[in-house]
């Protein structure tokens, strides 16, 4: 328990460790806390910008999908219109086919039979001619009743 | 090494004395309360040895850190920095100063926390084999004096909390000037008055002297009672060679010196604390105004 020279040592000692741990030994310690603590920051900064990315890539999906699916259902409708549209065309355009087809059916069936008339009405002109000629055989000269005989055709 | 103090026929005041005196540059006890010419060799050597170590320590984590995931070693070096930062943070407010401030207290805590724990080395082994060196090299083995604590070495102790008053010194000046430093001592704590600037310098000196012995002799106190109470259990186990019951006081032995090892080693960790607390505070101090 005596005081000698030791002390002044000591103190010596002491302030080049105190010099020394200043120097070498807090600044790099200190150093790779701080950056270890950024790192961490950062990495949760990131974690959670992800987290937000994610969110609003999936409300984005979301979207997406729904405007899919309209535009889908609309494609169905208007598909369906057009279908609609192509059976009315092509009844429409089978409707006008088949008057066309009827009128000229009736055309052709009238014109037939003003012929088959016509056709009758001279046979007819030549059997009364004939049956004419049979009563009156003399009587009746072709040259000279021509005339006569144009006009009796003309009214039967 | 008990028996053979024993068997020697050295009593029990003769094997404490002996353990009681330094290995110096006089070769036997120093009489006289404070000389100059003597110097403790086994204080210097296990301190630098020690203070060694600890920036040995300290530097090989400190130049292996990474910010990246840290090792074991670097963990505890963490542990241990980040814990002295945070001290150093709540009580000094200058940024400046504690970038010398911070790592000198880690410093502190580290190197004597290792000084502390040179305590835990069995009392007697470090010098029964100084005295087996000395038995080798021929000279007289009941010379060979060691005391492995420099903290239980009052000069050890003394060293640290007077460097601690002279960083105070350099604060008070380096913050308030000398000028303003000077005021304070004359001025605080009973107000700026000519009559009263007596008592002021007066009650201040004694505060400086009252925080530099407390701090001191708090680490001296408790390591040197610690040193002591180890020797006496060692004297336990020693004595048993010479009584019937020896038997007894083996296991005495062994028991008390588990228990009181066991102890020590809060004292040990506590006391580096309480020093580096110390130290931290009267240097925050320093900083402030009265």
């Amino acid at each position: 328990m005596n005081l000698n020279a030791t002390l002044f040592v000591q103190m010596i000692v002491f302030f080049i460790l105190a010099w020394f741990s200043m120097r070498f030994i807090w600044p790099p310690i200190v150093k790779a806390l701080d950056e270890r603590a950024k790192k961490i920051a950062d990495g949760l900064a990131a974690a959670e910008r992800g987290k937000q990315d994610l969110e609003l890539a999936t409300k984005r999906s979301s979207d997406t999908l729904r405007a899919g699916k309209e535009k889908y259902a609309e494609l169905v409708v208007q598909a369906e219109k057009q279908a609609i549209q192509i059976i009315e065309d092509a009844k429409a355009q089978a409707k006008v086919e088949a008057d066309r087809i009827i009128l000229g059916g009736r055309a052709a069936a009238a014109h037939e039979m003003t012929q088959a008339k016509e056709a009758l009405r001279d046979q007819v002109a030549v059997l009364a001619v004939i049956g004419a000629e049979r009563i009156l055989r003399r009587e009746i000269d072709a040259k000279v009743h021509a005339k006569l005989l144009e006009t009796i055709r003309q009214e039967l | 090494m008990e028996e053979a103090a024993a068997t020697q026929g050295t009593t029990a005041g003769e094997y404490i004395n002996h353990h009681m005196v330094h290995f110096n540059s006089i070769g036997k006890a120093q009489t006289d309360i404070f000389d100059l010419s003597v110097i403790n060799f086994d204080t210097v050597f296990f301190s630098l040895a020690l203070g060694l170590l600890t920036i040995f320590l300290l530097a090989r984590a400190a130049r292996r850190a990474t910010s990246g995931v840290p090792g074991r070693c670097q963990a505890a070096v963490e542990i241990l920095v980040e814990m002295v930062a945070d001290q150093a943070k709540s009580m000094i407010h200058s940024e400046q100063s504690r970038r010398f401030v911070a790592p000198l207290a880690l410093t502190v805590f580290v190197w004597i926390f290792l000084m502390n724990a040179m305590d835990l080395l069995p009392v007697d082994l470090l010098p029964w084999l100084w005295a087996g060196a000395y038995k080798v090299a021929g000279a007289d083995p009941s010379h060979a004096y060691m005391r492995v604590l420099p903290t239980a070495d009052l000069n050890g102790a003394m060293g640290l909390s007077i460097s601690v008053l002279l960083i105070c010194i350099w604060y008070n000046i380096k913050i308030k000037g000398f000028g303003g430093w000077m005021h304070e001592l004359f001025s605080a704590p009973f107000g700026a008055h000519w009559a009263l600037a007596p008592f002021n310098f007066a009650m201040q000196i004694i505060e400086f002297v009252a925080k530099t012995f407390s701090h001191g002799m708090r680490l001296f106190g408790n390591m040197f009672a610690g040193e002591l109470i180890f020797m006496l259990i060692a004297l336990l186990g020693g004595m048993a060679a010479l009584s019937a019951g020896g038997l007894l006081l083996v296991l005495g032995h062994i028991i008390a010196g588990t228990a009181w090892a066991i102890f020590h080693i809060l004292i040990i960790t506590l006391q580096a604390f309480v020093f580096m607390m110390l130290t931290l505070v009267y240097i925050g101090q320093a900083h402030e105004s009265h």
